[in-house]
C-alpha cells in the first residue's frame, strides 16, 4: 500500500506535454539562441574534442597522426626543460601579479570613492590605461622601461637610485611586466567602486560614532563589503594571469623568451611548439594541462572562498 | 517644536560648558580639512603616475634621437620635431594597415552587436526546455581559456582553408559571445515582459519585437557592445599574427609589432606610431566613457 503510494507520484509526468503554442514557442527559443549553439559546437566543443584526442598523438598538421599514448605528457615533465622553465615563470609571475593588481584595484576604488569636487575627472585619468591595450602599449612600455633611456630609470636616477636594466636583466622581466600591468588596474577599480557605491553611508557615520578611525574602517566595513568582488576578481585575474603570451611575445621579439628564458611563459612555449616546432600532438597535450590547471585554481578559489567571502 | 528644543539645549550646552568642546569640534573639522587636502595630494599624485607613460611617449614621439639618447633626458622636447610623424606614417605605411584593420574591425563590430542581442533575446524572454542548462553552458565557455581551443581551431581553419584570410577573424564574431550575451541578457531582463506580451496580443512574432521594440529599447547596451568589440578588434594581435602572414594584409597591431622589431630604439618613430595607434581608442574613451562604465558596471553590479 504504501509502496504503491510512493510510486504514484513518480508515474505521473511532471511536466506536462507541451500545447502548440509552446511548442511554438519553444522553436522561437531556439530560433534565437541557435547562434549560440553552431559557434559553441564549429568553434569550441569540436576543436576541444580534436585537441583532446590530438593530444595523445604526434600530429604534425601535414602529415603524421599516429596514436603515442601519454608520451607527450610524461615528455613535458621528464624530458622537456624549456616546459618546466615556462611552467615556473607562469606561476612565479601569477604568484606575483594576482594579489598586486588585486590591491591596486581596491586601493583606486578606495582613494576614489568619496564624494569630493572633480572626482568624476580623477575616475576617468584611473581608467585611461586600463582601456588601452596591444602592440603600442608593449611597444610604449618597453620605451619607458629602456635601460639609458626610459622614463623609469630617469624618474629613478632623480633620488639617486641606479635602475636595473629591467627587459635585459633576467631578474627584472617579469616584475617590469607585472610593474606594466598595474599601470592598468583601473578596470578591477570600476568593479570595486560600482559596489562601494552601494555602501549606506550611514555604515561608516556610525562606526565614526563608535570612535572608528580610516584604517579600522576600512578593515572592518569596506574591505568585508567587497569580498564577493574581491574573489571574482581573483579568479579571473588567475585564469587570466595564467595566460600571459601577447606581452612576453612582442617584447622578446617573437617570442623567443627574452634573457634567460626569463619570459618564456607557458603559452608562449606551447606557440613554439604548435606553430614554429609544428610539434601540435605535444602543444595540445600542453593546452590540455593548462586547462586542468586552471580547473583546479578555480576550484582551488571556489573552495577557499567561504573562509574569507562574506556574501 | 522637537527641533527647536533641541537646538536650545544644545545652545545653553555650548554657552554654559567650558570651551573645550568647541575646541575638540574646531580641532576636528581641522583634522577633517587637513585629511581631504591629504586625499587631493594623493589623488593628484597617482594621477600624474598613471598619465606619465602616455606624456612621456608623446613627448618622446616629438623629440629628434638626438634628444632622447641625451642624459639626463628632456621631459618636453626642445625642438619639436613633427616630421617624425610624417616618417613613421611612410615606413609603417599607416594608412593601408589602418584600411585593413578597419575592415575586419567594422565586421567584428557588427557581428558581436547582432548576434548578440538575437542570443541574448531568446535567453531572456522566451521559454524553452534546456534553457537553463544551454545558460549554464554560455556561463562555462567563459572559463575556458582562449589557448585551449587555439590550435585545433587553426587546424580546423586550415582544412577549410581560411588561413591567409579575415574569416577566421571575422565569422566566429556573428555567433555570439558568453561575455556579452551575459550583458546583454542583463539588460533585457531589467524590461517588462508586458510590453512583449502585449505585442503578442496585437499578432506580433518574436522578430518583430526582438528587431523593432527590443533593439531600440537596448540602444545604450548595444552601444556598449559595439564599442567594447571595436575596442578588442582594433587591439586584436593574436588573431592576426595567428592568421595573416601576406604584408599587405597586415593590421595595425602586426604592422607596429613588424616596425618595432625593424627600428629597434628609434624610439621617436616607435612612440610616434604607438601614439597613431593608441588614439582611435583614447578619443573613443573620451567621447563614450559612459558606455565604457557602464559595460563594467552592468557585470559588476551581477557578479560574486
Amino acid at each position: 500500500m504504501a509502496a504503491e503510494q510512493r510510486i504514484e507520484p513518480k508515474k505521473k509526468p511532471k511536466r506536462q506535454k507541451m500545447n502548440k503554442r509552446q511548442k511554438k514557442e519553444a522553436l522561437w527559443g531556439l530560433l534565437f539562441v541557435s547562434p549560440f549553439i553552431i559557434g559553441f559546437l564549429a568553434f569550441m566543443l569540436l576543436p576541444m574534442a580534436f585537441s583532446f584526442i590530438g593530444s595523445f598523438t604526434n600530429y604534425n598538421i601535414t602529415s603524421r597522426m599516429d596514436f603515442i599514448g601519454f608520451e607527450n605528457f610524461t615528455r613535458m615533465f621528464t624530458n622537456d626543460q624549456l616546459f618546466l622553465t615556462s611552467l615556473y615563470n607562469t606561476v612565479f609571475y601569477v604568484v606575483l601579479n594576482v594579489p598586486l593588481t588585486t590591491a591596486g584595484g581596491v586601493f583606486l576604488a578606495v582613494l576614489l570613492n568619496r564624494k569630493i569636487r572633480g572626482i568624476s575627472i580623477f575616475r576617468t585619468i584611473f581608467y585611461l590605461p586600463a582601456i588601452l591595450s596591444g602592440v603600442a602599449v608593449y611597444v610604449l612600455w618597453m620605451q619607458l622601461l629602456s635601460p639609458s633611456s626610459g622614463l623609469i630609470n630617469t624618474v629613478l636616477s632623480w633620488v639617486g637610485i641606479a635602475g636595473p636594466s629591467w627587459l635585459f636583466d633576467p631578474n627584472w622581466t617579469k616584475p617590469a611586466l607585472i610593474l606594466m600591468r598595474l599601470w592598468s588596474v583601473g578596470g578591477a577599480m570600476l568593479l570595486y567602486l560600482a559596489t562601494l557605491q552601494n555602501v549606506p553611508i550611514q555604515l561608516y557615520e556610525s562606526a565614526e560614532v563608535d570612535g572608528a578611525g580610516p584604517f579600522k574602517k576600512l578593515r572592518h566595513i569596506t574591505l568585508p563589503l567587497i569580498t564577493p568582488i574581491i574573489f571574482y576578481d581573483v579568479i579571473t585575474s588567475t585564469i587570466g594571469a595564467f595566460q600571459i603570451f601577447q606581452e612576453a611575445y612582442v617584447m622578446t621579439e617573437n617570442g623567443t623568451g627574452g634573457p634567460a628564458n626569463s619570459l618564456l611563459f607557458y603559452n608562449l612555449h606551447m606557440w613554439n611548439k604548435a606553430f614554429v616546432a609544428f610539434d601540435m600532438g605535444y602543444a595540445m597535450a600542453m593546452s590540455l594541462v593548462l586547462f586542468a590547471i586552471v580547473i583546479v585554481l578555480t576550484f582551488i578559489n571556489l573552495k577557499l572562498a567561504p573562509r574569507w567571502v562574506h556574501y | 517644536m522637537i527641533e527647536s528644543s533641541k537646538t536650545d539645549y544644545s545652545q545653553k550646552n555650548m554657552s554654559s560648558e567650558s570651551n573645550a568642546q568647541s575646541k575638540y569640534f574646531k580641532s576636528k573639522k581641522r583634522q577633517e580639512q587637513l585629511g581631504k587636502i591629504a586625499i587631493y595630494v594623493i589623488l593628484i599624485l597617482v594621477s600624474l603616475i598613471l598619465l606619465a607613460p602616455l606624456v612621456w611617449m608623446l613627448s618622446t614621439s616629438l623629440k629628434p634621437m638626438s634628444e632622447i639618447v641625451r642624459f639626463p633626458p628632456t621631459i618636453l622636447p626642445e625642438t619639436f620635431v613633427w616630421q617624425n610623424y610624417l616618417d613613421t606614417i611612410q615606413a609603417f605605411p599607416f594608412f593601408k594597415y589602418m584600411g585593413n584593420t578597419l575592415f575586419i574591425t567594422g565586421f567584428v563590430v557588427l557581428g558581436n552587436v547582432f548576434s548578440n542581442s538575437f542570443i541574448a533575446y531568446g535567453f531572456a524572454k522566451i521559454e524553452f526546455p534546456g534553457k537553463k542548462i544551454l545558460f549554464a553552458l554560455v556561463l562555462a565557455t567563459m572559463m575556458v581559456p582562449g589557448f585551449v581551443t587555439m590550435i585545433p581551431q587553426y587546424i580546423l581553419f586550415t582544412r577549410i582553408n581560411w588561413v591567409g584570410t579575415y574569416l577566421p577573424l571575422i565569422v566566429p564574431a556573428f555567433f555570439g559571445s558568453a561575455f556579452n550575451i551575459f550583458l546583454l541578457r542583463q539588460f533585457y531582463l531589467s524590461i517588462n515582459n508586458e510590453l512583449i506580451e502585449a505585442a503578442q496580443i496585437d499578432g506580433a512574432n518574436h522578430l518583430y519585437i526582438w528587431s523593432h521594440l527590443m533593439v531600440p529599447l537596448t540602444k545604450p547596451a548595444l552601444i556598449t557592445v559595439g564599442i567594447m568589440s571595436f575596442n578588442g578588434a582594433w587591439n586584436d594581435f593574436l588573431g592576426p599574427l595567428l592568421y595573416i602572414s601576406k604584408e599587405d594584409m597586415y593590421t595595425l597591431q602586426i604592422g607596429l609589432q613588424s616596425f618595432s622589431n625593424q627600428s629597434t630604439t628609434q624610439w621617436n618613430y616607435l612612440m610616434a606610431g604607438a601614439t597613431l595607434v593608441l588614439i582611435p581608442s583614447i578619443l573613443l574613451f573620451f567621447f563614450a566613457q559612459k558606455y565604457f562604465i557602464e559595460g563594467m558596471d552592468l557585470t559588476g553590479g551581477t557578479k560574486g
